[in-house]
């Protein structure tokens, strides 16, 4: 190997520690002022350090309330979304047709649209079609723009799996029900798992279509648009902390390998063949 | 292979095909091709969301007349804010697909990590460390950089909040996930391998970058700008959290149409444009990606 190429890297880990210190600037800021004790009703100076906040994370009853609304609709959202979304993936996995590249298609197209496009859309068709606005339809449109992440997800993980544990269980008699709970479904689980997170942190971020389809629906996104002008509660860092501590935690239990998912996370070390 | 999709005829794919299909046809098919007659109509009144439809072709020129100017600037600002998240992004990009190593899940991990906290309070950080009482503010005034900055136009008035500069680099910091993601995954197909054999031959950093990595990138690269580029163009929080009164961009437009003036028909003309707009970068511009390339977990 010659010696300028060897020159480069030196720059290249130097680029990659600073792109890292950029990325989790914001984040670090967020955790530290936590701790931190505002004078007045913004808590963007630094003052001092305190435990308070920690001792007192519900202490803003609107805060909590947004909060509550936000999981609430997050976690539905994402159960939802990852079984349509699973369905769609399974069943796509296993029949190999020409002709469903029309529904892969449908999948990647809202990754394509815009937020704001889809809220104007959504928001046209609820008030078309008469439906008033709340929790039902916050429900029905996270669900939507995170199905597709879900079942692409999901649909990564299946490429290569291996189906002959399947086969083998209905050899041995299994009906395709057993098979699918006690053979398939423990195999899927980090894929399961990874598209519950990817949905649950999508729907629990999103302001613009939570916006235009919540009718008056406070979620915690909304609530903290609003806290510039009203004001920010330290409490909105000790809760957003909380969130990135569990989300972390699970991010590394789907990053562990399941059992026979080949390659979950390293991808192609072998390149699948060129089309 | 036949044998397992024996017990599984064609009836339970469907089965578990048809709710998502009827999530994605009901939820996103229909009310984006309802825009098109909703881009005609009229409104009942003033604010009201009411309308009828009459074929009103007007309402896509007093659009382009209104909003055209803002349009172009937002791909302006959009098309920056995506330049700067590929120049961050490349060389970071190469030194996880070639220089990881065995860290690379954890290396690429790392990327997404600060994504799962909410851009809304990522707002919060950066209004923290860009206010002008802020700490990054205060770095540069002791490092006397405040005046040469102002001069390059990246500080306005003294001020990082509430500038151009500010949108662009919130919006570009956005991008940086979705073009480093399926680079990583490009990248890593051309192996290291392949580089020391460019450099056996005697082909320096920058030829190697130029004729062999650059090239061998396109896939990914074609992937990660449409990915970034989309919600760029549209986004809404960048402008209202980091720019001033005069850094609304198209979104930002679109939502005070809407939610604001309750003008149904014209949004929905604005949203046809903007649809339209991008349908055209996203064919014509950056084609050549392919699906693999998606950055999925």
């Amino acid at each position: 190997m010659s010696g300028s190429h060897r020159r480069a890297i030196p720059w290249l880990a130097l680029w990659a520690v600073a792109v890292y210190a950029l990325l989790f600037a914001p984040i670090l800021v967020i955790v530290l002022f936590s701790f931190n004790a505002p004078q007045g009703r913004f808590n963007l100076l630094w003052q001092g350090f305190t435990l308070a906040n920690w001792l007192h994370p519900l202490a803003v009853p609107e805060l909590v309330q947004a909060f509550v609304s936000s999981l609430r609709l997050a976690l539905a959202a994402a159960a939802l979304a990852t079984v349509l979304g699973g369905g769609m993936a399974l069943a796509l996995a296993r029949r190999r047709r020409r002709g469903d590249g029309w529904i892969e298609l449908l999948l990647v197209l809202p990754l394509t649209s815009p937020e704001i496009v889809l809220g104007t859309a959504l928001l046209s068709l609820f008030v078309q079609a008469n439906v008033p606005m709340g929790f039902g339809t916050l429900l029905l449109s996270h669900s939507l723009f995170c199905l597709s992440y879900a079942a692409l997800t999901l649909q990564a993980r299946l490429s290569g799996f291996d189906w002959s544990l399947e086969e083998a269980a209905e050899d041995l008699g299994a009906s395709p029900l057993q098979t699918f709970l006690r053979v398939t479904l423990p195999r899927l689980a980090p894929g399961l798992l990874a598209a519950l997170l990817l949905s649950f942190s999508l729907s629990f971020d999103d302001y613009v279509v939570t916006l235009f389809t919540g009718g008056a629906t406070l979620t915690f996104p909304l609530y903290i648009a609003g806290s510039f002008q009203r004001e920010i509660p330290p409490q909105i860092h000790v809760l957003s902390t909380l969130v990135l501590a569990l989300s972390l935690a699970l991010l590394a239990l789907s990053l562990r390998r399941g059992p026979g998912a080949p390659g979950a996370q390293e991808a192609p070390e072998n390149p699948p063949p060129l089309r | 292979m036949s044998g397992s999709r024996r017990s599984w005829g064609p009836e339970v794919s469907w089965l578990l095909l048809a709710p998502g299909l009827a999530w994605l046809l009901g939820l996103f098919v229909l009310p984006l091709l309802g825009l098109l007659p909703l881009s005609l109509a009229e409104p009942l009144g003033r604010f009201s969301l009411r309308f009828r439809f009459t074929g009103r072709i007007d309402n896509y020129s007093e659009v382009l007349q209104h909003y055209g100017p803002l349009l172009l600037r937002s791909l302006l600002v959009a098309g920056l804010a995506t330049a700067l998240a590929l120049l961050i992004s490349y060389p970071l990009a190469c030194f996880i697909a070639f220089r990881g190593g065995r860290w690379r899940p954890l290396l690429t991990g790392l990327v997404v990590i600060p994504f799962f906290t909410a851009s809304l309070v990522r707002m919060i950080g950066w209004t923290t460390l860009l206010a002008d009482r802020g700490p990054l503010l205060g770095l540069l005034r002791g490092l006397g950089l405040v005046l040469p900055l102002e001069v390059l136009g990246l500080l306005q008035d003294g001020r990082l909040l509430n500038t151009t500069p500010a949108v662009v680099g919130g919006l570009a910091y956005n991008a940086v996930p979705f073009l480093v993601l399926p680079l990583v995954v490009t990248l890593q197909r051309v192996g290291v391998s392949l580089l020391e054999a460019a450099a056996d031959l005697q082909a320096g950093p920058w030829i190697t970058l130029r004729r062999v990595i650059w090239p061998l990138s396109k896939p990914g690269l074609a992937a990660g700008l449409t990915l970034s580029l989309v919600p760029t163009v549209g986004d809404v929080i960048n402008p209202q959290m980091l720019g001033g009164p005069n850094d609304r961009l198209i979104g930002n437009a679109l939502q005070n149409l809407v939610l604001v003036q309750r003008q149904l028909p014209r949004s929905a003309a604005l949203t046809v444009v903007l649809m339209a707009l991008l349908a055209l970068l996203v064919l014509f511009g950056l084609r050549g990606g392919s699906r693999d390339d998606l950055p999925l977990p």
